[in-house]
């Protein structure tokens, strides 16, 4: 047990130790089969509203357990299909990407990436952890209540979903916009958490300019979530009070604004998509470092760039509302300021291309999803500019082309980006190493059957076909690409599929892979170098002493390739 | 990729299309000069026996400017866009052409309420004709429509005119289009705006000229029309 830091007893009964556990490495752990747990109700959500856009009102092959209302013998009605395209968003955004990129990687990597023995507020921890897990239980609860779920989309627009009487749905909607709240909630106190650790528990010599770029990534996350986040709860309250008691905030006849919901709303909204992006461009700038055996290109410019992406992130949020009837004198300088946006980005980008040149690059599975993530990325990167650009956004605002982009800024960052951080941290986390053979094929099946579903939809979003769309057949002009919605369908289909290979290797390693070392993929920073594998409840056996920066690979005049943050170079590596 | 965009019948959907197409070209090239640099470092700096990797790790000045110098370029790439982008915004929504003939659409879950305002060129009188669904417009003639809801928020959505609006209920939102050829086309609704969201389709009728002023003579008959001169 540690002698530092706000050092607690480890626990000892069940309870205390894998329940209400306060050791962040067990919440950390948490967060992680929560968010696995919700990937799977989104990746279901989307497999039946992929059936009903390929095979329109046909029972769907695995629906048939959904009760009445919902469906009806597996046919789902436009009513449930509008609340799975809700809750599909809310999933994989508040429930899937955050928890497993800021929760999962944030609480377990954090404390150990600066030498602490825990999180500054060890039982706030907890309490974020229960508090988003009640977020899920109301959220799926909602599916149950009278009228069905939520069901005015993901962005939730007034009045559509500030009156019952526009939807049908009552205590449905309710409930999401409880849910959301308290995720909020549970992620603010997160925040406020991983700012307090990383400030005041580094360990002698962990400077901030010595920190692995992962915990630049997940502060910075936490300070654009605290100050944008703020607005968007005060909406929520509005909005389910003109929902409860018959206030008018968003509702024109009462004397409301529609669209100081949609301000609201992306205030939050953009900051939100950094939010989630950069602990997942985090996790990238961790393995390129190992595997390509040389040090990240750039790395005060890469945590500069990140800082100047955060601060404009506030300054871009009408690009969502260039067709909404916001004043057209406003909308080109929100273009401006939304496509150069893009510089920044590309900094960091430009300093992932150059870390990869001199190096002596290692095709591990993590390796192969970072690179994937990189490669993949750059498409959801470009197709913003198409976005951006306010005349554009007239065609295209609405359509499967904005679909098919932040698909490909998400997908990358929260399935492919996390799926390389599970590979590389999984060793850490269950002390075994996972079968790189069937992490090889997960990742080249992932890749591809992803493109398969996503790049077509900027063909089919060009074509003018429109999202939230029941039944495509419907219009006359979408039905010519239908053939297209048919081979999306497949092709998410595999995707799906295909995940079971990870589920498998996830817990046949847990349970059966080869026994990990302390550190295996030979790193340099201390959550490899200087803890032991697992770590033990206080994660260090004595409190490590920080030498230099996070990545000094293939330093000249060394013996080994890799050189710890903790041992002084001169010195014979651990 | 603009092959795949539905025919253009608008005077400024061109503009559109080609502010589309200056993106295309300018971040396609990027795209792929970027992914055949990284492809080609993965093949050059793969794992070789006795090939060490190189201590490089771009904080020294001179290695900055290996990120700066692209990222400048990028920065002038974004402000020639953004000045194409404001150029096309500005023909679209800057100062409205004169207007020939001025309609109302309503959104209303889940139709289109198209209401011509007759003779006497005024919403809310007699003489106001109400369709659903149906738009009638002649060709080459800059058409004004005042777009707003009667409930929720809808967006008016007419692909081959390159047109989208939301139209909010309490606020009236102009919009103009001049279409270019005759024909009949489809208009959606691009918000999600209830269960019915994906029924509600209307029709775009542009006609010629004398076929317009024959389905204008069809619906107000010119003695009504005399009648209602006098009244004034």
């Amino acid at each position: 047990m540690s002698e530092h830091g706000n050092g607690h007893a480890e626990p000892t009964s069940f309870l205390r130790k894998y329940v209400f556990s306060i050791d962040h490495k067990v919440i950390g752990k948490q967060y992680l089969f929560l968010s696995l747990f919700m990937a799977l109700f989104g990746g279901l959500m989307a497999y039946y509203m992929r059936w009903q856009l390929a095979w329109p009102e046909t029972a769907i092959p695995g629906a048939g357990w959904i009760p009445e209302p919902m469906a009806f013998g597996g046919i789902i009605p436009p009513e449930f299909y509008n609340a799975l395209i809700t809750l599909h968003g809310t999933i994989m955004v508040f429930f899937v990407g955050m928890p497993l990129l800021l929760g999962a990687l944030g609480n377990y990597l954090v404390p150990l990436m600066i030498g602490a023995d825990d999180m500054a507020f060890p039982r706030l921890n907890m309490m974020s952890f229960w508090t988003i897990t009640t977020a899920s239980l109301v959220l799926m609860a909602s599916f149950f209540v009278e009228g069905g779920a939520a069901s005015a989309g993901w962005t939730g627009y007034a009045p559509l979903s500030a009156d019952p009487i526009h939807t049908g749905v009552g205590w449905g909607l309710n409930l999401w916009i409880m849910a959301l709240a308290l995720e909020f909630t549970s992620f603010l106190m997160g925040g406020i958490n991983f700012l307090t650790t990383v400030v005041t528990m580094r360990v002698p010599g962990m400077t901030m300019f010595r920190l692995p770029l992962m915990v630049w990534m997940q502060i910075t996350a936490a300070v654009l979530f605290m100050l944008s986040v703020g607005p968007l709860i005060a909406g929520a309250i509005l909005l389910l009070l003109d929902r409860t008691v018959g206030t008018g905030f968003f509702i024109p006849e009462r004397g409301g604004d529609p669209l100081l919901w949609q301000h609201l709303f992306w205030f939050f909204g953009h900051p939100e998509v950094y939010v989630v992006l950069l602990p997942g461009l985090g996790a990238i700038m961790e393995i390129l470092p190992v595997f390509t055996r040389r040090p990240i290109f750039g790395y005060k410019t890469i945590v500069y760039s990140t800082i100047v992406a955060g601060a404009l992130s506030f300054l871009v949020w009408a690009h969502h509302m260039f067709v909404s009837g916001i004043d057209p004198q406003i909308v080109m300088p929100f273009s401006i300021t939304t496509i150069l946006i893009s510089v920044p980005f590309a900094v960091i980008i430009f300093a992932f291309m150059a870390s990869l040149w001199g190096g002596s690059i290692r095709f591990t599975t993590p390796m192969l999803f970072a690179i994937g993530t990189i490669v993949t990325f750059i498409i959801g990167g470009v197709t913003g500019i198409f976005n951006g650009s306010a005349p554009v956004d007239i065609f295209i605002h609405d359509t499967y082309f904005v679909v098919a982009h932040f698909h490909f800024t998400l997908f990358p960052d929260v399935f492919l980006g996390g799926f390389a951080a599970l590979y590389f941290w999984f060793p850490k986390m269950f002390g075994k190493m996972m079968n790189e053979t069937l992490g090889k094929v997960h990742f080249w099946w992932t890749t591809i059957t992803f493109n398969m579903v996503f790049i077509p939809m900027f063909l089919i979003g060009a074509g003018g076909h429109m999202r939230r769309i029941y039944n495509p057949l419907q219009y006359d002009f979408l039905k010519p690409m239908q053939d297209i919605n048919i081979f999306i369908t497949w092709s998410a289909v595999a995707l799906l599929v295909g995940q079971l290979v990870f589920i498998f290797n996830f817990f046949w390693s847990m349970y059966r892979g080869k026994k990990a070392e302390d550190n295996p993929w030979e790193a340099t920073t201390l959550e490899w170098a200087a803890a032991p594998t697992p770590p033990p409840h206080g994660n260090f056996e004595t409190v490590p002493t920080v030498y230099h920066g996070p990545y000094e690979y293939s330093c000249p005049g060394q013996e080994t390739d890799w050189q710890p943050q903790h041992v002084e170079k001169g010195s014979v590596a651990a | 990729m603009s092959d795949w965009f539905p025919k253009n019948i608008s005077t400024f959907g061109g503009d559109i299309d080609s502010v589309f197409n200056l993106i295309f070209w300018i971040v396609g090239i990027g795209f792929l000069l970027g992914e055949v640099f990284i492809f080609y470092a993965l093949f050059r700096f793969r794992r070789r026996e006795g090939k060490k990797a190189e201590y490089v790790n771009g904080d020294l000045w001179p290695h900055v400017g290996w990120l700066i110098i692209p990222a400048a370029i990028i920065l002038v790439l974004d402000l020639w866009i953004d000045f194409a982008g404001a150029k096309a915004y500005d023909r679209i929504k800057g100062d409205m052409p004169i207007s020939d003939v001025v309609v109302k659409v309503d959104g209303k879950q889940f139709n289109w309420i198209i209401t011509y305002p007759g003779p006497d060129g005024a919403f809310g009188t007699e003489d106001d004709l109400i369709l659903e669904n149906e738009l009638h417009v002649p060709v080459n003639k800059v058409v004004k429509v005042l777009l707003g809801s009667k409930d929720v928020i809808h967006s008016f959505f007419v692909p081959v005119l390159r047109l989208k609006q939301d139209m909010l209920p309490g606020r009236e939102i102009e919009a103009w289009f001049e279409a270019t050829e005759t024909g009949r086309y489809e208009i959606a609704c691009a918000e999600l705006c209830g269960y019915g969201h994906y029924t509600m389709r209307g029709f775009l009728s542009v006609h010629s000229e004398a076929e317009y002023a024959n389905w204008l003579v069809e619906r107000w008959p010119a003695p009504e029309t005399e009648a209602d001169g006098q009244q004034k």
